[in-house]
């Protein structure tokens, strides 16, 4: 009845075309938007990664160091730019220069920056980064080491537009894409998809157009398309970042992909823990509503879409598909048996598309810049660019969008400026809980979601986590499958009671209690998981333990038969000693870092440590002046006898 | 409403409560028509719900893989010994609650602590006591702390 209604109402109403409608919105925009060409303009980036190192404070700083001056200037809030080692970052644009990069700003350096740049012209070079654009004076991003990497397909203005702005992102030819795509045949649209081969971002990497097709074909009116933003790896934040950067791609790309589909609904489905992110996407939704580009009759055509934000309750499992379809219609999220694939019979028994975050990030550049574009980045079985969060001990860490194909050393030496402190690295593990830790002999092996499964890892989300001399492996494995044996869902056993014997095996090798015959009960419980649980969070939760077992054997064997941590990290087989020999009288601060008290001052003069009240918390050996360096650890615990013994 | 409205309903109560009722799960139940224990079923399968009172400062101790592998577990360690309590637990007093959560997103700043939706970065035993100390956690405590280690001396 009322699809009747509007076809009449269509044929009737001289409607402006799509294009029409578009050019009038982005006209209006970018005329709201000249003041900022005119004005120095400040970039706070506000994400969650710069309001946690200060950015806030940096933002009011600018706002009433300006008022106070009198300085017309705009401060404006923008998202992260994946520098997350620089936060709080600052881009000031002032006419007359180029764009200016600032890195870890502080309060003092607000004023500063006020003073002599904005007040008077100096722009403080000895205190920026990077320029943003080419130029004469300073140094662009693209001449860092990570620049000659990098190549931003979807993160390209992450960090320089305000995403609770939409303006913003039309200005910079945001939604044309959609305007394109509503001028086109649905089906040549998805044929675009389908030639560009995008491959899902979530993990496995499903074609996204395979998939936009099943859908498509599916009998039934009513269709849903649903992004995947939970992001339940622990160690990741990449869907998080762009959903607070540029709220606008992602909902656009949902668009384009429900008129392929013939959808008519649509849900964000996003974990409650990102708040930020649910604020700022309900804004865009809401912006994006009253231009006319998300509702009834987007841009002026018979295309009608809603979009609305479901807040997850938080549990890894619900990543998957079909517990993530089950815990939207109000059940527990237990994964379901395909087929039917969700394309077929998803949300409340519709036909439903569920793509990752970052999958529909790609959708709006490939439809204006064509399938071509996309092809030419990348490998030919992964086309395009990937998004990873690099942490763990590197010098940058950050978020980065390389080509496929990248290796992981250029990833980890290059783009990530290496391990620093001098330490050795041993490990990077990708993927999480459902990914492996790979070693140095493995760096060379490009990053595509085919080459990592012949490693043991895989791709999975995107999370890096690189690990130096200090980390143990057999921790980093328990401590994944104390993750996943918490997250199962429960309804497959081998899953529910096989990570946790797993889990426990690996606690008995860190307490030193482990013995070399559970080695082979682990890898046979590893293949029977693997082969006796319904969905990827069993098949794929042997995978941390699979291959430090390969790769990282030699731990294993010194936490069991010698009672050893090589990495002097697990605290049941490391104690922490001052050694006298280094030990000067005359300073305290190790008793005064002790939160336990530990630390006493022997008849001699020295400090020593009471074993028994000691936590391993760290802090003596950190508090130590460096001049001294008295206190060691030692593994295993037979070492400190023997000094005891030597030292009487 | 229906079914499908049960998430959704769950966390607009705990928004208005902090925690889940009994009461309320018991309410929610019949107005859905859906059986009791699906919806204490959901209330503790997803870990945003709870079914205590939080405290009046909640302390989330981040161990994502970045926070675990850069000292969270000794973080963790350190509020639960200043604080009293286990992971999921209030303190008697009401004031303090703890829960640990997976990456906040900040790893370059591992190990952190969400302190009151505030991100407390480089968060050392050291700074777990200064974090406790300016929410006020009464210097009682810590006499019973020094009491107990003149007593162990
Ligand atoms: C245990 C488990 C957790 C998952 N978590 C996520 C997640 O947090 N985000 C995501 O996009 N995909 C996740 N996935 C993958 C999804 O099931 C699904 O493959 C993906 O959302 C499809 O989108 P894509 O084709 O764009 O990758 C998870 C899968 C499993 C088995
Ligand atoms: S792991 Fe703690 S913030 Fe990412």
């Amino acid at each position: 009845m009322r699809r009747e209604n509007r076809e009449r109402e269509a044929g009737v109403m001289a409607v402006p075309s799509a294009e029409k409608f578009y050019a009038m919105l982005r006209s209006a925009a970018v005329a709201g938007l000249r003041i900022l060409d005119e004005v120095p303009v400040i970039r706070i980036g506000t994400a969650t990664c710069g309001i946690a190192a200060g950015a806030l404070l940096v933002r009011d700083t600018f706002r009433d160091e300006l008022n106070k001056r009198g300085i017309e200037a705009r401060v404006m809030e923008v998202g992260c730019m994946g520098h997350c080692y620089a936060e709080p970052m600052v881009i000031i644009t002032k006419p007359g220069f180029p764009s200016l990069c600032y890195n870890n700003v502080d309060e003092e350096l607000a004023i500063h920056l006020v003073d002599d740049f904005l007040a008077r012209g100096d722009p403080c070079y000895e205190f920026a980064m990077a320029a943003l654009e080419p130029n004469d004076f300073f140094p662009t991003f693209q001449d860092f080491p990570r620049g000659i990497y990098e190549e931003k397909m979807i993160l390209g203005d992450c960090g320089l537009i305000d995403p609770q702005e939409i303006d913003h992102f039309l200005a910079r030819d945001g939604y044309l894409a959609l305007c394109k795509a509503l001028q086109t045949e649905s089906n040549q649209v998805l044929q675009e998809i389908k030639k560009a081969n995008l491959r899902g971002r979530g993990g496995a990497g499903f074609p996204a157009g395979e998939k936009w097709d099943m859908a498509r074909k599916a009998p039934g009116e009513i269709k849903f398309v649903i992004c995947n933003g939970d992001e339940g790896d622990p160690g990741a934040f990449m869907d998080r970042n762009i959903l607070e950067s540029n709220p606008h791609l992602v909902i656009e790309g949902m668009i384009i992909c429900a008129y392929c589909v013939g959808a008519s609904r649509g849900f964000l489905y996003i974990r409650s823990e990102y708040r930020q992110a649910v604020c700022r996407m309900e804004r865009a939704l809401e912006q994006a509503r009253e231009k006319g580009l998300l509702g009834e009759r987007i841009l002026g055509s018979n295309f009608s879409f809603n979009l609305e934000i479901f807040t997850a309750a938080g549990a890894f499992v619900c990543g998957e598909g079909t517990a993530l379809v089950k815990s939207m219609e109000g059940k527990m999220g237990i994964p379901e048996h395909r087929p039917p694939e969700l394309a077929e019979s998803g949300y409340l028994g519709k036909p439903t598309v569920l793509n990752n975050v970052k999958t529909f990030c790609y959708v709006p550049p490939i439809i204006l810049r064509g399938a071509r574009w996309f092809r030419d980045v990348g490998t030919p079985e992964s086309p395009g660019t990937a998004v990873f969060a690099l942490a763990g001990k590197i010098s940058a860490p950050g978020l980065v969008e390389v080509p496929m194909g990248t290796t992981l050393r250029q990833l980890i030496d290059d783009v990530g400026g290496g391990v620093p402190h001098g330490k050795r690295f041993k490990a990077v593990q990708i993927g999480g809980p459902s990914g492996g830790c790979l070693p140095e002999q493995a760096l060379d092996i490009p990053i595509d979601f085919d080459s990592l499964l012949g490693a043991g890892a895989m791709m999975g989300s995107g999370g890096i986590i690189v690990l130096d001399e200090d980390d143990c492996m057999v921790r980093i494995a328990r401590f994944f499958l104390n993750f996943t044996q918490e997250e199962s869902c429960g309804k497959c056993t081998f899953c529910r009671l096989g990570t946790r014997h797993m889990f426990r095996i690996l606690d008995d090798i860190i307490r030193g209690k482990g013995e070399m015959g559970q080695l082979e009960t682990l890898r046979r419980l590893a293949e029977d998981i693997k082969i006796g649980s319904l969905c990827n969070l069993g098949k794929t939760a042997p995978n941390p333990v699979l291959t430090t077992l390969r790769y990282f054997f030699d731990e294993y064997r010194a936490h069991i038969s010698e009672k050893r941590c090589p990495a002097l990290s697990c605290p049941e087989l490391t104690v922490y000693f001052i050694e006298p020999k280094r030990c000067s009288k005359l300073c305290n601060v190790c008793i005064g870092s002790c939160p336990v008290e530990a630390i006493f001052t022997r008849d001699d003069g020295l400090k020593a440590i009471d074993q028994e009240k000691c936590v391993k918390c760290d802090n003596c050996l950190k508090a130590c002046p460096p001049d001294y360096s008295a206190v060691i650890k030692l593994s295993p615990l037979s070492l400190l006898d023997e000094r005891l013994g030597k030292n009487k | 409403m229906q079914e499908k409205d049960l998430i959704p309903v769950l966390e607009r109560i705990q928004k208005k409560y902090g925690y889940l009722p009994l009461q309320a799960l018991k309410s929610v139940a019949r107005e859905l028509g859906v059986p009791a224990v699906q919806v204490y079923g959901a209330a503790t399968f997803f870990k945003q719900f709870r079914l205590n009172p939080p405290g009046k400062y909640q302390i989330e101790v981040c161990m994502g893989t970045a926070c675990y592998m850069a000292g969270g577990q000794v973080a963790l360690d350190s509020f639960e010994r200043r604080l009293k309590i286990g992971v999921g637990e209030t303190t008697p007093d009401g004031e303090f609650s703890l829960e640990r959560v997976a990456c906040v997103g900040c790893c370059n700043l591992a190990p952190v602590a969400v302190v009151d939706n505030v991100v407390e970065k480089n968060v050392t035993p050291t700074r777990v006591d200064g974090i406790l100390l300016s929410l006020g956690l009464s210097e009682e405590n810590k006499e019973n702390k020094e009491n107990s280690n003149a007593q162990g001396k």
